[in-house]
């Protein structure tokens, strides 16, 4: 191919205006759409993940918390179940008072020696999978009743803990971001995980 | 407004029914000999219609103790404080007033749980707050424990 110019091609020039050309040549039709062949039904309705990503989502978005409230931090998380803070946003309202139908259980308050055998009995008799929130200083740490003859410091004694939401009490804006951590947690499953 | 009644005037009441047991009174309350404690409440229910034991409560004085009752009678409208000691001599003992008042039951329990105070003629009187197998009596002064994370409390 000749190109007439008033000054002299480089050889670079002219590969380069060769290439532009043969792809300009090239490029008379677009390329198919490589989902054409979808019906618009299924193309809005179909997401592609994995199995163990699906899965963790629906967990995430379906905790329900067994109601383990031995103290006043039951009633910041009464005010969080109302209609201000209203967790059944995250899928949480179930408050279950079965520990077999409960996923998450939270303790809110002050757990004593005397109580302690209750609280492992129920943490056992949850199905898996599951998760404990420690909400509050006393669940936590024994709180201001750290020290004392008959209060447990902290539930971690008794029962593995998830998360911890500090506070005494923790007011609903700090629970939710607790169950919102613990939502991030929950994502992060692993299907096949040890039991 | 409950009316507190004299504690002298009670006294002089109970010291006519039972000689030698009125060990002293001020003006809200009346001390009275741990033996007599229930002659004396029954007196005082009976005969002064002290039909309500809202509170009993113990105090530590290390080498005795003192139960306190706080009586008070709702159709009259008036109260009196009883108060008696018993010495610590390893198990102190006083008379139970559950034959009286069925409030009793539960507080005397819990003294008994938290003081170590025996009350005798109690229909059921082992620990409340604290389990079986728990060594010694939290509310004593004389009472120390571990902390956890080191240190001792009392």
């Amino acid at each position: 191919m000749e190109i007439e110019t008033p000054y002299v091609l480089s050889d670079f020039d002219k590969t380069e205006a060769e290439q532009i050309e043969a792809l300009m040549a090239a490029a008379k039709e677009p390329y198919p759409d490589p989902v054409a062949w979808l019906e618009e039904e299924i193309e809005h309705n179909v997401l592609l993940t994995t199995t163990e990503h699906l899965i963790d989502w629906g967990k995430r978005f379906s905790v329900w918390p067994n109601t383990f409230f031995p103290a006043c931090c039951a009633f910041e998380v009464i005010s969080a179940a109302a209609s201000r803070f209203d967790f059944s946003r995250f899928g949480m309202e179930v408050l279950r008072p079965s520990p077999r139908q409960a996923d998450l259980m939270l303790v809110a308050g002050t757990v004593t020696w005397k109580l302690a055998p209750a609280l492992r009995r129920v943490y056992d008799q949850m199905a898996e999978p599951k998760w404990v929130i420690a909400m509050g200083a006393c669940a936590i740490s024994g709180g201001a009743f750290r020290g004392s003859y008959s209060v447990v410091p902290g539930i971690n004694r008794i029962i593995p803990v998830d998360v911890y939401i500090p506070g005494c009490p923790p007011r609903p804006e700090g629970l939710i971001y607790g169950f919102m951590a613990l939502h991030r947690k929950v994502a992060k499953d692993k299907l096949l995980k040890k039991g | 407004m409950t009316k507190p009644l004299s504690g002298a005037e009670i006294a002089r009441q109970i010291g006519e029914q039972l000689s030698d047991a009125v060990t002293g009174s001020d003006e809200t309350t009346v001390f009275v000999r741990s033996e007599d404690i229930l002659n004396a409440a029954r007196f005082l229910k009976e005969n002064l219609d002290f039909d309500y034991l809202p509170s009993i409560t113990a105090v530590d004085f290390l080498d005795h103790f003192d139960v306190i009752y706080h009586l008070r009678s709702i159709k009259n409208n008036y109260s009196v404080v009883l108060r008696t000691r018993c010495d610590n001599s390893g198990s102190p003992r006083v008379p139970s007033v559950v034959s009286l008042w069925q409030g009793a039951d539960l507080q005397e329990r819990e003294i008994y749980d938290l003081m170590g105070i025996y009350f005798e003629g109690h229909p059921n009187m082992k620990r409340i707050v604290l389990w079986e197998g728990y060594e010694g009596h939290p509310l004593r002064k004389d009472f120390i424990m571990d902390v956890p994370g080191g240190g001792k409390t009392t």
